[in-house]
């Protein structure tokens, strides 16, 4: 059986990001560090102010949230990417050729989550460096990371979309501020229930605390002690709201980049 | 022998934007087409039509035989294009871009290091080693876009501007790349807010503006359309170009062109000899020091100011090519 197109032309884009990393080692190195600075920060300089309900370790809360944040930050890269191969021409080149056309998705879906994949590497060692566990079963453990991948794998389609959409640098720019009260936002530092009361029901519905709080709870971490309904079913939402993002997200790329042609 | 390229009534809008207003073109084998025209006169956009990145609201189009719409694949594995902005990876270096393009070109790894090198070698990119292309010169940059876009060596190369932006160094190595395919039997379209780019390397120039072409013919046969010679006076001074234009009016009863920062005044004629003969005498009866009088074929853009009624897209206080 011979490989599709779809497939050996979509490793063929992914190994095209994969000589970026080679050749310009400085973005992606600070890519995968910025966030262990930010649980460096959040841990050591505001950990010590920081009172989760019921449990006395900020670490072994912040972690998970941590983990979840890193994912929300891929998405900046995959929107970074997308738009400026879109502005160079690059996107029309691969269009022009006798190339598979999903092959230029399908490249970027591979390379971003090879990305995502060395940046939980490398938050989790600098987590068990903390002192951070994963208490849970194997299965459970795994089951978490599968999780978080899958949180990434659904902002990759909300950052192909966006990519595809926003055109310019300084519009790619003000997207990546947005990105910043989204993450935080949620439940990754601080549990919602210190928040005024509004703004904690947003935080507790945002997708980035359901994948935050599945990580906790399989993990076997404490988690801030919410009870209502969105809180109590952290894990079936953390498969939910990304399988929502897709849904959303998917068809909406699809059709921008048809449109590209139009 | 049905032309390579053949675009009837092709017309495209962006909402109330009419970009292509009823474009008509051929290109015959082996020829070049210099599709010529202000900004915005829609040669991107027809470009971008005719090499399947974007559908036309009505019309028909073809390549090599194949209608764009009906049969992309099949047109796409026949064509170059060299967009309007250097559409190659800019981090990475000039083999290591085309051995990419070539493996997305289905080529094996092997053939497609063979190609990349062969590519560097012709177009003298071999020397640049690992730098990476964001490096490189304008000129440079060009020269392995069009690399790029001959890995398959198609038939038929799109050029958008291939030369907008570049200094008069580059702008002559992409020229010579260019005549350099063409003798090699590539038939070439070719988009050019430049008149002497459209002179230099085209057969055949269509002009186009508002999306569609409003002449059409050789340099040559344009130029004449435009009604033969043209008188040029450039003066000692350019405070005497009032009344060297009131002269060069009643001579050739035509309504002359002044440019101050030339000193020089210039009209069509019709009776060569008798309207220089008459104008050397009536500048010297009134008194007006000429440092240079003689007949010339017009400029395209001349050409282009009589076709439209306006300028061309760059002004006088733009670069333009030497
Ligand atoms: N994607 C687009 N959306 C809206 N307007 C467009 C788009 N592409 C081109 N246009 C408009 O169509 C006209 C023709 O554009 P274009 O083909 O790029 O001209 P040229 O290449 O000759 O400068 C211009 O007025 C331009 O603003
Ligand atoms: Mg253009």
């Amino acid at each position: 059986m011979t490989v599709p197109w779809a497939l050996v032309d979509g490793w063929t884009v992914t190994r095209r990001d994969l000589m970026h990393w080679l050749r310009e080692p400085a973005p992606v190195i600070i890519g995968l560090l910025f966030p262990v600075l930010m649980v460096l920060m959040f841990g050591f300089l505001f950990g010590g102010a920081m009172a989760i309900p019921g449990t006395a370790d900020y670490t072994e809360f912040l972690l998970p949230g941590m983990f979840a944040m890193t994912m929300a930050f891929g998405m900046e890269a995959t929107m970074i990417a997308v738009s400026t191969d879109a502005q160079r021409g690059v996107t029309d080149r691969f269009r022009s050729m006798p190339m598979s056309p999903s092959a230029v998705v399908v490249g970027r879906c591979g390379a971003d989550l090879l990305n995502s994949v060395a940046g939980l590497v490398v938050i989790i060692g600098c987590g068990l460096l903390m002192g951070w566990r994963a208490h849970g079963s194997v299965g459970a453990t795994l089951g978490a990371v599968g999780l978080l991948l899958l949180l990434r794998f659904a902002l990759l389609w909300v950052g192909i979309f966006l990519g595809l959409v926003v055109r310019n640098p300084e519009a790619v720019g003000a997207v990546q501020i947005l990105v910043w009260p989204v993450t935080f936002l949620s439940s990754t530092f601080v549990a919602p229930a210190t928040m005024p009361g509004w703004l904690g029901t947003i935080a507790e519905w945002n997708p980035l605390s359901s994948t935050a709080a599945a990580a906790r709870e399989l993990f076997g971490n404490p988690g801030w002690g919410g009870d209502s309904w969105i809180a109590e079913h952290a894990v079936l939402m953390a498969v939910v709201w990304p399988l929502v993002l897709v849904a959303i997200f998917f068809p909406l790329s699809v059709r921008r980049y048809q449109r590209l042609s139009r | 022998m049905k032309p390579t390229i053949v675009t009837e009534g092709l017309r495209k809008r962006f909402g109330t934007k009419i970009a292509l207003d009823g474009l008509d073109l051929t290109v015959d084998a082996g020829t070049v087409l210099g599709v010529l025209g202000p900004n915005g006169a829609g040669k991107t956009t027809a470009v971008r039509i005719l090499t399947t990145l974007l559908r036309p609201d009505a019309g028909h189009a073809e390549v090599a035989g194949f209608d764009v719409v009906r049969q992309p694949d099949r047109v796409r594995a026949g064509i170059g294009l060299v967009g309007q902005n250097a559409a190659v990876d800019e981090a990475l270096s000039a083999r290591q871009n085309l051995e990419l393009f070539g493996r997305l070109y289905h080529l094996s790894t092997a053939a497609a290091r063979a190609r990349a090198g062969e590519l560097l070698d012709r177009f003298d990119l071999a020397d640049t080693g690992g730098k990476a292309v964001k490096r490189f010169s304008g000129g440079m940059r060009r020269r392995l876009d069009l690399a790029a876009s001959l890995i398959l060596s198609p038939k038929v190369l799109f050029l958008d501007e291939p030369t907008t932006g570049l200094d008069p160094r580059g702008r002559t190595e992409v020229w010579a790349a260019v005549r350099g395919l063409v003798a090699a039997g590539t038939t070439v379209l070719l988009t050019t807010q430049y008149l002497d780019e459209a002179d230099q390397l085209a057969d055949r120039i269509a002009v186009v503006d508002t999306g569609k072409v409003i002449a059409e013919g050789t340099p040559e046969a344009l130029k004449s359309d435009l009604g033969g010679d043209r008188l040029d006076v450039v003066l000692h001074d350019a405070a005497a170009l009032p009344g060297a234009a009131e002269v060069v009016a009643t001579v050739t009863g035509a309504r002359p062109e002044t440019d101050a920062d030339a000193r020089r005044v210039s009209a069509p004629v019709r009776d060569r000899v008798a309207a220089l003969t008459d104008a050397v005498r009536a500048l010297h009866d009134a008194r007006i020091g000429v440092e240079d009088i003689g007949l010339r074929r017009p400029t395209l853009d001349e050409v282009f100011l009589h076709l439209t009624g306006h300028l061309t897209g760059h002004g006088a206080d733009e670069e333009v090519p030497a």
